[in-house]
């Protein structure tokens, strides 16, 4: 099955450019496009490009698709669902749809960029570790593993607590910077195996620079993994912002889901049977996250063949 | 050195990294904890003066001075018990308050993870052995599905529809209104009332790492060359399934316990305030909008070093139970 796309783009050792000149499309977008394929050919993998492109697409044209300002406060409050308020408005008069709609764009930004901060560090500590043995193996993998046990959420609510800015890239930076320790582990170990090996010798031996080792020989061996990492970070990301953003740990005037939950809950939503206040944001949440997750079976599936379905 | 030296020392070198990471995190942020205090202090219409900052310094253990002198006192109080005053909290010691709510949080926690490592992994048993089924699917995808709720919000629901609406389960608290806590059959079964629908959150949102876990291991398992033999020896599936894959699978999953109680403690966070239990959650949450520092200090370390605890008892079984991690 992943096998299909084999006569389009031939499979190609990475770092090595095909005989005959410059190809015509570059090698890094020839790779996402191959991947993503490959990923699309996993039932559940599709379930969640799809989900994922849905909410990338509300994200880039929240403008054009949220029919009122998500700040503006014209509306009386309290509103129960209607045609024209359709989740109803919050206890300023503001049109809960459109908050939703702009939300995403603040809970896309968190889980993304919180999971590519956390995955560039899990990479760097990982593949230091995996290549220089003796104490600063020792000492990286020493750290790794007091973050991995160090408890993740009260953690953030505390380093949260400390900082003064309660910003969007302040939640983004703390919750990066907490959720990186499975990542590196895993990666430390496919680093000290791929170490090892003889094309890496092979490559030593012809005089090239470790750095070049690092980047060309060692990385495109390390995508799926670091693949696999950043979806898992995202989706912690985005069940973690959520929960930072309810207790009024980011700025509650920004508009995001997590926003809308805390105010629905400073408003007893629930008890004045505004429950859709409470539902629908949850609801967007859980699903960035499934699709994150789905997206991560698919990758697993193609990394370790006894999984995958038949 | 021995497995159980290794584990020994690493459990030390990273129980003294963790203290030391809580004696460093409030002095390596921008601001100090005594001007977060007098500002508070200020906002709430309190004239604060030299005297005030003398006395709140002295409460918060941060007199002037040398950094070095600060953590060996900061040291000596951990080994005494002794962590200061709150100042949220009328007349308690922070010793006091936590140990007020420890026993209500490690009771929830406690149960919760055992039930859900109890549940999962026989699902995940039964989703793997059955790979490619409709329970199969039904189960993976559904811990799945849950898994990705933020608990907190899991848990608003189902107070919702289940406290609110349906009136089945109490609102709030651990207790009811009026009962003072003590040993007594009526006030368990009163206690245990109550703590139906936090215990639920957290068993359903923490399932699927067991299930996806033991269902891994299981085909990974099923793969192995035994059990091809026992096939062809002709031992029914059911008996393969449980007596030869399962045992050999449920290992590597004991592994994974301090990973699933980071996230069980996790959500009890929230899902604790959102109950109004009266655990180290709820007062976790509550020294934070008080700005309470000794407090959250106090119990953040309490939860990393009974985490820490925990993680390296699993470790010291793991090693008894598999004794190829030994060498």
């Amino acid at each position: 099955m992943p096998m299909d796309n084999a006569q389009q783009v031939p499979a190609r050792l990475p770092g090595i450019r095909p005989q005959g000149g410059v190809p015509a499309i570059p090698n890094s977008l020839v790779f996402v496009g191959r991947s993503v394929a490959t990923l699309w050919g996993n039932g559940k993998a599709r379930v969640g490009l799809t989900i994922l492109a849905f909410f990338f697409v509300v994200a880039i044209f929240a403008p054009l698709l949220a029919p009122h300002s998500p700040t503006a406060s014209n509306f009386p409050p309290y509103l129960n669902p209607d045609s024209r308020n359709w989740f109803g408005t919050t206890g300023n008069g503001q049109d809960v749809f459109s908050q939703m709609v702009y939300g995403t764009r603040v809970s896309m930004l968190v889980g993304l960029g919180a999971g590519l901060l956390a995955t560039v560090v899990a990479l760097a500590i990982g593949l230091v570790a995996g290549f220089r043995p003796g104490i600063v193996d020792d000492v990286l993998s020493f750290t790794t593993n007091l973050a991995l046990v160090l408890p993740g959420l009260p953690l953030m609510i505390v380093l949260a607590t400390y900082l003064k800015s309660n910003s969007v890239w302040m939640i983004l930076l703390v919750i990066g910077f907490t959720g990186w320790a499975t990542g590196a582990r895993v990666m430390r170990s496919q680093a000290a195996t791929l170490r090892t090996r003889d094309f890496v010798l092979a490559a030593t031996l012809s005089g090239e620079k470790l750095f070049r080792i690092v980047f060309r020989e060692i990385l495109p061996n390390m995508v799926s993994l670091a693949a696999a990492s950043f979806f898992g970070a995202a989706t912690a990301a985005v069940i973690a912002a959520s929960s930072l953003e309810f207790l009024g740990l980011g700025n509650p005037n920004t508009v995001s889901w997590g926003s809308i939950l805390y105010w629905a809950e400073n408003d007893n939503a629930l008890l004045t049977g505004q429950w859709i206040l409470v539902l629908i944001p949850g609801l967007a949440i859980a699903l960035l996250a499934l699709s994150f997750i789905f997206i991560n079976f698919g990758i697993d599936a193609l990394s370790n063949p006894r999984l995958r379905e038949r | 050195m021995g497995y159980f030296t290794r584990k020994v020392t690493l459990f030390l070198g990273t129980l003294w990294a963790a203290v030391t990471l809580n004696f460093a995190i409030p002095r390596l942020m921008p601001g100090s904890p005594v001007q977060a205090t007098l500002a508070r202090l200020a906002a709430s219409g309190q004239v604060v003066t030299n005297a005030t900052r003398r006395a709140i310094e002295i409460q918060l253990g941060l007199p002037h001075a040398s950094i070095l002198s600060q953590y060996f006192q900061y040291l000596v109080n951990i080994v005494q018990l002794h962590f200061g005053m709150t100042y949220s909290l009328q007349d308690e010691s922070v010793k006091q308050a936590v140990a007020a709510a420890a026993p209500w949080t490690l009771v929830l926690v406690g149960t919760t993870t055992v039930i859900a490592f109890v549940a999962g992994t026989l699902l995940g048993v039964v989703a793997g052995w059955r790979r490619q089924s409709r329970m199969d699917s039904a189960v993976t995808v559904g811990s799945t599905f849950f898994s990705a709720f933020p608990p907190f919000w899991f848990g608003l629901l189902l107070l919702y529809f289940l406290g609110f609406k349906e009136q089945l389960f109490p609102l709030t608290g651990g207790y009811s209104a009026g009962a003072t806590p003590h040993l007594t059959l009526s006030f368990l079964l009163d206690a245990a009332y109550h703590s139906v629908l936090p215990a639920t959150t957290l068993v359903i949102t923490s399932l699927a790492g067991w299930v996806l876990g033991m269902r891994n291991n299981m085909i990974n398992t099923l793969g192995e060359d035994y059990v091809v033999f026992a096939e062809g020896n002709g031992l029914k599936s059911r008996t393969i399934a449980l007596l030869y894959v399962a045992r050999n699978a449920l290992l590597p999953n004991v592994t994974s316990f301090g990973l699933a109680l980071g996230t069980v403690i996790g959500g009890s966070v929230l899902v604790e305030s959102i109950f109004g239990y009266p655990g180290i959650g709820s007062l976790l949450l509550q020294a934070v909008n008080n700005r309470d520092y000794p407090l959250m200090q106090a119990i953040f370390l309490m939860i990393t070093v009974s985490m820490l605890v925990t993680i390296f008892l699993v470790d010291l079984l793991y090693g008894v139970l598999d004794p190829r991690v030994r060498q």
